[in-house]
């Protein structure tokens, strides 16, 4: 079983306090996603989770163990690493094998259990093979082979995906969620990128500056952004946010609107303004237009819409999808 | 970033290095303090006496001093402007395409990778000896006066030995610092106009200045102590002329067993190379970091 | 037109650096022509360069008159001995300052090579007379013991700034695979690491091969390797110049061969990874 519990857990590298506090819970069988901008601390708290730093203080547990004072290895946890860290002098099978040779595993034990994790993988062609003769997805394939193979309490993630091209991260992404679905584990995945973290994660915990800005499912996150911070990171492209007069409007000190709550048209509206670029995605277009007294405003349309540089167009927000906050970036409900 | 248990196991597998060298520094060094302070010759057994600071006086006092100190100068900067200008003329020489480059850069790398004592003995009997040397054979057959390189100029002869065989090093270093300036910077300063003189100048040179440091440092670090050289071709003589100060106290110490007056050598040495090193660790410090 | 001009120029440069190369390299090439010569020859006037009766009388003499072979070996010993027990202590040390570097390592590093700046003669002394009453004057043991000591900082240097080059990660992730430090160490860094400790080990080798002061001083007939034994030929009796050629071929050619296969990482390694 893998739930993972966090309790005032805590961070300091010399004076400077990476990770002030924090509390989390990672139920069994969870798929955690750890978002936030580079140097939140998101991949601290991973290597904390991991054993690869110490707690400054606080305690984590690990299915209902204390497992502070653990050594990595004896934590029962597998990592994927950035880089995948596979081991350059060995094999495809060597690799995947290591762990379990490690826990002095029986030979056939160990010949059975690479196998059927080549198998899962679509590897099996490829266990000969050094790690430089494979591609990026292939290597990705083997660092989670490797993790997989030790059947782990749960596994971790450190931004597995940010050394690929964008075409092969959709597919590893879909790979990754498909693999959460079959052995139905515990993952704990980090990341940058938004769009990784609502389409893979159960529960998402957005972090900021060491602080949990807010813990929930994807489109709780979207719908319910509890501030500033969390309602400019989820979602893309990003949300609008107005202060000021038109947000008094709205009773709120700033106001803010996605750009696919925005009603767009050429005859009268709320807010008129200019289109400045135009970007054509053909099943959407992302208009910035320059809305007078306000500033640019993105707006998100159907690709249909004729609409391009120059034109004067009206924007309307629904009126149902307005986030309100208060002078300290809260929001208002 | 890492965890306190391997920390722990860090420090406690740096220690046998740690405490090795600096056994090796402090122990020895001690011992040549302390014996710089006694009147302690071998041949004499049994008589060790306090001596205060006469050895020091002895030492610095003695005419050979300053000569070893001027020799030791004169072999560092002398071979030193030698590597350096050669090894930067033959690395821009090597550099250029041609055929069989790697037959001529073993060639050249060759004479680093000679035992200094076998380099000696064949620069001493094979071409500067006045009689039997190719250098003679060469004079006479020019109709000249053979030229005794190693009683009339013995400093210059050990100087020309030393910098034959650091040249490689200088050469190798350069070269490969050499090979690593950008091709398309290269091509850009030619597009900007810039001639060859130029492109040298302002180009390459800067960007040999960090191998031209780590050359000085490291030949400095071993031309400080240059003795092998010295020893098997004059013997630091005639007189004096060719001792440098590791030869003065090796000299002092096991041809006269003035272990007190060596002692105190051995430390103006010590004082002496520490003044180098401090302004080379601050060259090399900054290269470094770099 | 300009494929013209640059061959031509390529001719000429090749001219001038084979000239030079030549000329820098012909002490060895004479030494080696004159290895098999007869005495009455080395010393002609005027002296042959190719066209003389070849012989290999000189290399029997050296070994029958003087026991070359136990100066061989001596010499081996030396110089393998004390780079695998220097690579022995080094290792760990280098791991460590690599992967778990703290605020005090670059100090240390810097303190290490400076060890490397203090004057040999500043010791001579006392590690003289140490070696003489404890017995080590003029043994296997104690040339090994002084020339681990002073490479060492040397070979920590080189395996730091290799080991620096392999990401931390794999290591970590040996960690979360169940690998103890001393796993880690054995399966995945050695491995890892084997190109830059054989450099390592070659340039070290060679170090210790040419040695010159502390083999001079603290040796005499038993434990004398190569570098002193070839040093009695300074003296006037010594004076063969075929023989003393020989002795000189034999005593440069490993190491002039070990050399040549590892010119890349002789300059990494003495310019303590600073120029690559």
């Amino acid at each position: 079983m893998g739930n993972i519990t966090l309790r005032n857990v805590s961070k300091v590298f010399g004076a400077h306090a990476v990770i002030p506090s924090i509390d989390l819970n990672i139920n069994d069988g969870e798929f955690v996603v750890f978002v936030g901008p580079s140097g939140c601390g998101k991949s601290t708290l991973l290597r904390l989770i991991a054993g690869l730093e110490d707690v400054s203080g606080g305690e984590i547990a690990i299915d209902g163990k204390n497992a502070t004072e653990l050594p990595p290895a004896q934590r029962g946890l597998s990592m994927v690493f950035q880089s995948y860290a596979l081991y350059p002098h060995m094999s495809v099978r060597s690799n995947i094998a290591f762990p379990l040779k490690m826990a002095n595993e029986d030979k056939a034990v160990i010949d059975r259990k690479v196998s059927d994790a080549a198998r899962v993988l679509n590897l099996t062609d490829y266990l000969d093979r050094k790690p430089r003769q494979l591609s990026g997805g292939q290597r990705q394939r083997v660092a989670i082979g490797r993790a997989i193979v030790r059947q782990p309490k749960a596994f971790l993630f450190d931004e597995p995906l940010s050394n690929l091209d964008a075409a092969l991260r959709v597919n590893m992404r879909l790979e990754i969620s498909q693999l959460h679905q079959d052995l139905k584990t515990t993952m704990v995945y980090v990341t940058h990128d938004q769009v990784e973290a609502m389409t893979m994660a159960d529960k998402i915990v957005v972090l900021n500056r060491g602080r949990i800005e807010q813990v929930g499912s994807p489109l709780d996150l979207y719908h319910k952004p509890d501030n500033l911070f969390v309602a400019g990171f989820i979602g893309s492209p990003r949300m609008n946010f107005v202060s000021g007069q038109p947000a008094a409007a709205y009773q709120a000190h700033t106001m803010g609107i996605r750009p696919e709550h925005l009603v767009l048209s050429k005859e009268n509206g709320t807010w008129a303004g200019t289109v400045g670029v135009a970007e054509h995605l053909g099943s959407d277009t992302f208009l910035h237009v320059n809305v007078d007294t306000i500033g640019t405003v993105t707006a998100r349309v159907s690709g249909d819409f004729p609409v391009t540089h120059g034109d004067r167009v009206f924007l309307t927000p629904d009126a149902q999808r307005v986030h309100r906050f208060d002078d300290k970036g809260l929001a208002v409900r | 970033m890492a965890t306190l248990h391997t920390r722990s196991a860090a420090r406690l597998m740096i220690a046998p290095s740690v405490l090795l060298l600096l056994a090796w520094m402090i122990v020895p060094l001690a011992m040549t303090i302390y014996f710089s302070f006694l009147r302690y010759n071998l041949l004499m057994p049994g008589m060790e006496e306090f001596a205060g600071f006469s050895n020091y006086s002895y030492f610095l006092t003695d005419p050979a001093f300053f000569q070893a100190l001027f020799n030791t100068l004169a072999i560092v900067l002398g071979v030193l402007f030698i590597t350096v200008v050669g090894g930067i003329a033959l690395a821009l020489l090597l550099d250029q395409p041609m055929f069989g480059q790697g037959i001529v850069r073993i060639l050249v790398i060759a004479p680093f990778l000679i035992m200094p004592t076998v380099a000696a003995l064949v620069w001493k009997n094979m071409f500067m000896n006045p009689v039997n040397g190719l250098f003679a054979w060469v004079a006479k057959l020019f109709g000249l006066q053979p030229f005794d390189f190693l009683a009339n100029a013995p400093l210059m002869s050990v100087i020309i030995i030393v910098a034959w065989q650091w040249l490689p090093f200088a050469t190798l270093i350069l070269l490969t610092a050499l090979q690593s300036l950008d091709e398309e910077q290269k091509e850009a300063a030619q597009m900007d106009g810039a001639s060859a003189w130029s492109r040298f100048i302002y180009l390459v040179l800067p960007h040999l200045s960090r191998a031209i440091t780590v050359v000085i440092l490291i030949q400095t670090i071993f031309l400080l102590s240059v003795f092998a050289e010295i020893l098997v071709t004059t013997n630091g003589g005639p007189g004096t002329q060719s001792t440098n100060l590791t030869f003065l106290v090796y000299a002092q110490a096991l041809l006269q067993f003035d272990v007190g007056g060596a002692s105190a050598g051995g430390i103006i040495a010590v004082i002496l190379a520490n003044i180098v090193a401090f302004f080379l660790m601050r060259m090399i410090g900054k290269t470094l970091e770099a | 037109m300009a494929r013209n001009v640059s061959t031509r120029r390529k001719i000429v440069v090749t001219v001038v650096a084979w000239t030079i190369g030549i000329l820098i390299f012909f002490p060895i090439l004479w030494t080696f022509l004159t290895s098999f010569k007869t005495e009455a020859e080395a010393i002609a006037s005027p002296p042959s360069l190719f066209f003389f009766d070849w012989t290999t009388e000189n290399y029997h003499e050296v070994q029958s008159r003087s026991n070359y072979f136990l100066h061989f070996m001596n010499s081996v010993v030396v110089s393998f001995g004390s780079t695998l027990i220097g690579l022995i202590i080094a290792i760990p040390s280098a791991w460590a300052m690599a992967f778990s570097p703290t605020k005090r390592t670059k100090d240390v590093l810097m303190w290490m090579l400076s060890t490397k700046m203090m004057p040999s003669v500043g010791v001579l002394v006392p590690m003289y007379l140490l070696f003489r009453n404890t017995g080590l004057l003029d043994t296997r043991t104690g040339l090994v013991i002084v020339l681990t000591l002073i490479n060492l900082p040397i070979i920590i240097w080189m395996l730091y700034t290799y080991f620096k080059e392999i990401p931390g990660e794999i290591l970590e992730a040996a960690r979360m695979d169940g690998a103890s430090l001393s796993k880690e160490i054995i399966y995945v860094l050695t491995p890892m690491a084997i190109p830059g400790i054989a450099s390592t080990l070659l340039l070290n080798i060679i170090l210790a091969w040419n040695e010159a002061f502390w083999t001079l001083n603290l040796s005499a007939a038993k434990a004398a390797p190569l570098t002193a034994f070839i040093a009695s030929y300074s003296s006037p009796e010594g004076l063969f110049y075929a023989k003393l050629s020989a002795a000189s071929t034999m005593a440069i050619a490993p190491i002039l061969i070990l050399g040549w296969f590892s010119q890349k990482q002789l300059v990494r390694g003495l310019t303590f990874g600073a120029v690559k």
